[in-house]
């Protein structure tokens, strides 16, 4: 089992104002574990992301990573280039705008194959090879390789980005309401894939999610976040079927059920 | 026999805050064991909470108050008040949960569905596989339904998925919330025979059977749940326990 964690938080603060942002937020993330954090829009989970992936300083707190090295390394000591290096090659980072994530100027196949080129592969062949099965694992249709995201719709587009993502088999990847614009028949898809993944990779994720349902069926482990502090936290099914705190009652009943 | 669950002093109160924080008392005081190489069938009266008892097992439902201790590795371990890791490592290898209902991701085939509590503890594919199958052919759900997804299945083809599932992994402690309810006499007479099977191998079994004849076929003890007393005029009902 993996008794070591991958990513330790303590105590991170990043306020914009008060109550706006996150506020002594700490937790373990584990090897094989899907962490989701759900809660109304602005109570500081996509601030929280951006800390926890080196793309916002906190204004306190620690955030300790274990690199694929076996080093503990704490991430705001870092340089930029290593930051951006672990990025590249130890993360995935899922964008909740796909515009955010992909370059739109090049082909959705460069798109793929650029990240792999970042580690170090070459081989022209084995590159669109690689991307080709990657677009048919998230459902996309091979002949549109050598077009620009700017032709895809934005359904598509987020199955780019998370292709593009997977592709260098991350560590950790970070999620930001990946399922958000998608088709339900796509979302279900897309939902199996990462679930597989996690299983058969040892993935690591974070994900951002206000959908309770994706949260339920991907997330071993829920935070539930309000004015940026957490509320509560427990196993996933858990926080749903039996939520201690007036806020995830209140969240928890609120959800349509078809 | 060796004890592989020990509850003691269980109570659960529903507190609904957002209902000007009423409190639903469900149970007070539970205490008891269930041994390995036992079945042990929760009852009472609807509304008793022997769904929030069994939930509470599994770490679904968080108790007020008392303790929940579970065989795990040889040693007893506490489930209340454990960390979430803990937790999910013993439902991994201890603790198997039949629940009423089928939660998964949709479009996911069935025998996939089946295999993946052994896919998670490292079993390969083929292997787990092919234990799937055997399953879903026991429980009568023919081979052409296998590559579907079971969200179109009707009640009893999904409530048979379900039991596969958690009957898949030779857990030590497996937990049944009324696995007979929708099926028929030929399909219930198989859950019989596996929760037989079980039994023998040494698993502890802890189960809500409303019909009387499944209960009778796999009874080792029974234990009634008394339910709290009602507070304030307030009742248990069973839209808040179930």
């Amino acid at each position: 089992m993996n008794r070591e964690p991958i990513l330790q938080v303590d105590n991170l603060t990043k306020l914009y104002a008060a109550g706006k942002g996150c506020e002594e937020v700490s937790f373990d993330l584990y090897p094989g574990e899907v962490l989701g954090i759900v809660g109304e829009s602005g109570s500081g989970k996509s601030t929280l992301l951006s800390c926890l992936s080196a793309r916002l300083a906190p204004d306190q707190g620690d955030i300790h990573y274990l690199t694929r090295a076996a080093e503990w390394v704490n991430l705001y000591g870092l340089s930029e280039s290593r930051q951006r290096q672990l990025q590249r090659t130890e993360w995935g980072i899922v964008h909740q705008h796909p515009r955010d994530g992909l370059r739109m100027g090049v082909s959705a196949g460069a798109n793929i194959g650029e990240r792999l080129m970042a580690t170090g592969q070459r081989h022209y062949g084995n590159l669109r090879d690689t991307a080709q099965s990657w677009m048919s694992d998230v459902e996309l249709d091979i002949a549109r390789i050598d077009d620009k995201p700017t032709t895809y719709s934005g359904g598509m587009q987020q199955r780019l980005q998370i292709a593009r993502n997977l592709v260098t088999h991350p560590r950790l990847v970070f999620m930001d309401e990946p399922t958000g614009g998608l088709d339900v028949s796509v979302q279900a898809r897309l939902l199996d894939l990462l679930r597989q993944l996690v299983t058969e990779m040892n993935l690591a994720v974070v994900i951002v999610t206000h959908d309770l349902a994706v949260a339920r069926l991907l997330a071993q482990r829920l935070i539930v976040m309000r004015h940026g502090r957490v509320v509560e936290t427990g196993l996933t099914d858990q926080v749903l079927d039996d939520p201690q705190h007036a806020y995830t009652q209140l969240l928890v009943s609120s959800v349509l059920t078809s | 026999m060796q004890t592989m669950i020990e509850v003691q002093g269980l109570t659960k109160v529903f507190t609904l805050h957002n209902q000007g924080g009423i409190k639903l008392p469900v149970f007070d005081g539970i205490d008891f064991i269930a041994k390995q190489g036992e079945c042990t069938v929760l009852f009472g009266e609807s509304g008793s909470g022997k769904s929030t008892l069994l939930r509470s097992l599994y770490a679904n439902y968080l108790p007020t108050s008392g303790s929940i201790a579970v065989r795990h590795r040889g040693e007893m371990t506490a489930i209340t008040g454990a960390a979430s890791q803990t937790l999910l490592e013993i439902r991994r290898e201890t603790i198997g949960y039949v629940s009423q209902f089928l939660r998964v991701i949709p479009r996911v085939a069935t025998l996939d569905v089946v295999a993946q509590p052994l896919r998670e503890r490292g079993v390969n594919v083929a292997t787990a596989h092919a234990k799937a199958a055997e399953l879903l052919e026991q429980l009568h759900i023919p081979e052409r339904l296998w590559s579907l997804p079971p969200g179109t299945f009707s009640g009893g083809e999904q409530q048979r998925v379900n039991i596969a599932r958690g009957f898949i992994v030779d857990y030590p402690i497996l937990l049944l919330d009324e696995p007979t309810a929708s099926l028929d006499q030929r399909n219930a007479a198989v859950v019989v025979d596996l929760i037989r099977q079980a039994r023998n191998r040494g698993t502890a079994v802890v189960g809500i059977f409303h019909d009387a004849e499944v209960r009778d076929a796999v009874a080792d003890q029974i234990f009634h749940v008394n339910p709290a007393r009602k507070a304030d005029g307030l009742h248990t009902n069973e839209g808040v326990s179930a």
